[in-house]
């Protein structure tokens, strides 16, 4: 009975569902609690105070009072809104994207600082990129490496042994780069380039800026693109809803 | 849970039991209106009932801007006064009325019937994005206004569609973002107060 009725918090809105007349249940990503769902009253008004200071990939501070079920936000103030994301397709759907990852692998309650900074240090970098790709394998690798499904890519992950500088493979149920011998042996392994290999080990451990330094060209893109994205789903059983609409973003509409 | 074991005729709870699921209606007052209906002259419930039954039977989307009407096309498509150079696309029908109310707009309507919402695996085949290409094709259309909703999902909507009409030929505008009238500066967001800079007007 003596918890304090309110208490202030950061936070990131991930995630963003109506509820009643024009009140939303948001889904905040917070340094000190991890992930957690609010309500946000009166938002779908225009005139509403919370309004834009709740909008989805904003960073906030905010003031939550203590609700029966869900807590209630009473005050809100943007720290950062990352407005050119929003300015730009494919920013903003790169955006959607990391904030469902952040939410399909997190559960409620969970304090993570780490992971709050890689979250809001990968908005920063994307909204300051135009090569939002690299900065979404960055981020999920380093999510991968949080949540303890850290890719193993110096050893064999079967046998142990020291992988040579040829092709090898992936293998999403192991976690990790196969030997030429024992991913013969893997049905469900995948082939992985040298060159996937070197720029894999590498991102495991530079930081953004390093990591934009790297030149890749289109092919080894889209095989790294691949690799991730299989184990991701081979992780999470299931498909990512906004993979659908990046796939089309890129299929249908060229670049301007 | 009263109504279990307090003995009430059974097309009373039924009646309270349906005006319950509606929003906003909790159990005393779906009691109020039911017994308020069983007060009233049977002419009233009569036509509350036909005019019930008919918006599900009577109602169509109009085959041109889908909105919801009684006739197809709708009287709004078949009004000759109005602009058919502009159509003005909006999320969801009821997003039409606040737009008329202002009577400051002639030109014609798109429905979409939804926005895109990735992480709710809505895309762009979802809505009825194929229709509004439809009407490109006579040539008579100069000017798509965007009036989805000045939040996340209807600012990626208004994008995307943007980069598909805007190849045609065809003007894009999207209504202005600033402040609310009535409301306090104190209170306005980073967004919508930059966006209100940008769009600042002569006085």
């Amino acid at each position: 009975m003596t918890a304090p009725r309110t208490y202030q918090t950061e936070a990131i809105i991930i995630k963003r569902i109506k509820l009643g007349e024009a009140d939303r249940i948001l889904t905040l990503y917070t340094p000190e609690l991890g992930k957690l769902k609010a309500v946000a009253k009166g938002t779908r008004r225009p005139q509403s105070k919370l309004g834009g200071h709740v909008e989805l990939l904003t960073h906030s501070r905010l003031m939550l009072a203590r609700g029966r079920n869900l807590d209630i936000i009473t005050q809100a103030q943007t720290i950062d809104n990352f407005l050119p994301i929003k300015d730009d397709l494919e920013r903003i759907s790169h955006g959607l994207y990391i904030a469902e990852l952040i939410d399909s692998f997190t559960g409620e309650h969970i304090e993570d600082r780490p992971l709050f900074d890689l979250l809001l240090e990968t908005l920063k970098q994307l909204s300051q990129t135009k090569d939002c790709e690299l900065i979404l394998r960055y981020f999920e690798l380093h999510l991968l490496d949080h949540l303890g499904y850290r890719p193993q890519l110096q050893h064999c992950t079967d046998c142990n042994s020291h992988l040579k500088p040829d092709s090898n493979f992936f293998s999403s149920r192991l976690g990790g780069v196969l030997c030429h011998n024992c991913g013969f042996n893997e049905p469900v392994a995948r082939p992985l380039s040298l060159n996937a290999l070197k720029v894999l080990r590498l991102w495991q451990n530079c930081d953004f800026a390093a990591a934009r330094r790297v030149k890749i060209n289109q092919k080894l893109a889209s095989e790294l693109e691949q690799v991730i994205a299989e184990y991701i789903k081979y992780l999470l059983e299931r498909q990512l809803k906004s993979t659908a609409w990046l796939d089309k973003l890129k299929g249908t509409i060229l670049p301007k | 849970m009263s109504a279990d074991s307090i003995p009430t005729a059974e097309p009373i709870t039924r009646l309270i039991e349906e005006f319950n699921k509606l929003p906003g209606i909790g159990p005393k007052s779906a009691q109020r209106l039911t017994y308020y209906l069983l007060r009233a002259p049977a002419s009233e419930v009569g036509a509350l009932a036909e005019a019930i039954k008919n918006l599900k039977e009577k109602l169509v989307l109009c085959s041109i801007c889908l909105n919801i009407t009684d006739s197809d096309p709708c009287a709004m498509c078949r009004n000759e006064e109005r602009d058919r150079t502009k159509i003005c696309i909006v999320e969801e029908p009821i997003d039409i009325l606040p737009l008329e109310r202002t009577k400051k707009y002639e030109g014609l309507y798109h429905v979409l019937h939804g926005v895109i919402a990735p992480t709710d695996g809505i895309g762009p085949d979802e809505l009825k994005i194929k229709e509004l290409l439809l009407r490109f094709n006579d040539g008579l259309v100069t000017e798509v206004i965007m009036a989805t909703n000045p939040n996340l999902e209807g600012e990626t909507t208004a994008m995307y569609l943007q980069r598909l009409i805007a190849p045609l030929g065809i003007r894009v505008t999207r209504l202005a973002r600033g402040l609310p009238y009535g409301g306090d500066l104190e209170y306005a967001d980073d967004v919508t107060l930059s966006r209100a800079l940008e769009g600042r007007q002569e006085m």
